[in-house]
């Protein structure tokens, strides 16, 4: 069994991130919450449109490396049979909202691990999802890429133009990421439950200055401290 | 790619060769071999001109022979390859076939083939057939199970069907390892068709290089077994860099098998 007396609430519009080690759940709370597995005992009830698809994240980019970055950012819509102008225009949008628009035609080899998984989440954007899940998209990149793809990533979900904000779960084993990105951090330790819940009561969407104050400074102890504390006597 | 470097991936070999032929030419004249022993390059190439005729004849229904064989390899390879995909049931039904037509050697088969079609075409299409429809299948399947975990799920996310999941995701995803395949099979079906010949022991008019070097070596006329042999072995290089070829311009771009270094 993965998981063991989960209960989590998301509000529509919130970002929330599940932080925890290895092998604490995480991920398969963000399978269950997606549809790619069920539950074997327990309630699952998604407040939105019920056939509209997540915007989901791997922690690998998980392009097709035979297609050209327009084509796996309209894998999403072409599915569902979209063509034609309309398809191209959101395509368009989704390149520009992560700065790719000038790498439309190159193939997922002649990028870096940064632009990758810029693509992946331009094709989890070109659906515009009401729910964004990302199960550890930054974990393999390096700290200026992954300060970079935070504040895309806020742009995405979090946008100031007044469209409503989505709905985020994002997974992440970074204390730093989780505090700059999150309303909300749900600590989880083995085996598979939640052990703490921390609010990070600051003005949100946050911008990059935020990560040199010392409230910053502060949040990250704190719930490096509760991570500890919850991970305690566990066996890493 | 630079001058130097073509220069070094098509001159290397043909140097080899001009000096593997050059040698072979010396130490035949030198040594005094006879002709019915070993034939020098030379005597080689002028009994190739003397019989163009013939041995293109002959040539032709072999290149025939062994693309049909090879077309319908292809087809059934791959066409079961995604059956077996599909369904692990299929599989574990057909799938003792085709692993007993695989190591069964195409010499014990083909005169069982001569008596049940009673046709040395059909016996020689089936060996050619026979050896390389197996590499085809079993390439093509590990290809098509090898698609990433993660782009699986998200085209169970996006509600995928069937079709889309094969077109879009699976036969890309195959298409490496169905290349390997091809290259594998594209020689040995020249193999299997050289073999099937052999056994079906056909003379006449339609029969290709196989039955040549059958002929001349019971006539003992050694030059024109080797003047065959090596139209044998120019069309198996020339199916090999077709096949390469292939291989690259589909893979090139994208895939690491066929990065250039």
């Amino acid at each position: 069994m993965a998981l063991a007396d989960v209960s989590l609430a998301v509000a529509a519009g919130e970002f929330v991130s599940l932080l925890g080690s290895s092998g604490c759940g995480k991920s398969t709370v963000l399978r269950l919450l997606s549809g790619l597995d069920s539950p074997t005992a327990g309630t699952i009830t998604r407040g939105l449109a019920a056939d509209a698809a997540p915007g989901y994240v791997f922690q690998d980019a998980a392009l097709m490396p035979w297609a050209s970055v327009r084509r796996n950012v309209e894998l999403p819509l072409a599915l569902r049979g979209e063509r034609g102008q309309a398809l191209h225009a959101k395509v368009d949008a989704a390149l520009r909202a992560v700065g790719l628009d000038d790498s439309a035609n190159a193939v997922p080899r002649e990028l870096s691990g940064g632009m990758r998984m810029r693509v992946s989440l331009a094709r989890a954007l070109v659906t515009a999802p009401q729910l964004w899940l990302l199960d550890e998209p930054f974990g393999a990149l390096d700290e200026i890429t992954r300060f970079a793809l935070n504040q895309t990533l806020l742009s995405l979900c979090q946008p100031q133009d007044g469209t409503p904000p989505a709905t985020t779960v994002f997974v992440t084993h970074s204390v730093y990421e989780a505090v700059f990105l999150s309303q909300r951090i749900v600590v989880m330790a083995r085996p598979g439950r939640v052990v703490d819940e921390i609010v990070i009561d600051e003005p949100y969407p946050r911008d990059a200055a935020f990560r040199t104050t010392p409230r910053f400074t502060a949040w990250c102890a704190q719930v490096s401290d509760t991570l500890q504390r919850a991970s305690a006597g566990v066996p890493a | 790619m630079t001058r130097a470097s073509a220069l070094s991936r098509l001159g290397v070999p043909a140097l080899s060769v001009c000096l593997f032929l050059a040698a072979w030419e010396i130490a035949v004249r030198a040594l005094h071999v006879p002709t019915y022993l070993l034939p020098a390059p030379s005597l080689i190439a002028a009994t190739l001109a003397d019989n163009f005729a013939s041995l293109t004849t002959s040539w032709w229904f072999t290149v025939r022979v062994t693309l049909a064989a090879l077309a319908l390899a292809i087809a059934g390879g791959v066409l079961i390859a995604a059956l077996f995909a599909l369904s692990r049931t299929a599989e574990r039904a057909l799938a003792p076939f085709a692993v007993v037509l695989q190591v069964t050697p195409i010499v014990a088969i083909a005169p069982l083939l001569m008596i049940l079609t009673d046709s040395s075409l059909a016996t020689v299409l089936a060996c050619a057939w026979l050896v390389a429809f197996f590499p085809i299948l079993a390439n093509t399947l590990t290809g098509l199970r090898s698609a990433d975990a993660n782009l699986r799920d998200l085209f169970t996310l996006y509600r995928a069907s069937r079709w889309q999941t094969l077109r879009h995701l699976l036969v890309p995803a195959a298409l490496p390892s169905f290349m390997t395949g091809l290259r594998i099979a594209g020689g040995l079906t020249l193999i299997g068709e050289v073999g099937g010949e052999f056994v079906a022991g056909a003379a006449g008019r339609d029969t290709g290089l196989a039955s040549r070097i059958l002929e001349a070596s019971f006539r003992t006329e050694i030059p024109k077994m080797f003047a065959a042999l090596t139209l044998v072995a120019l069309t198996g290089v020339a199916i090999y860099l077709a096949t390469a070829a292939l291989s690259r311009a589909l893979l090139a771009r994208w895939h690491d098998s066929e990065r250039a270094p």
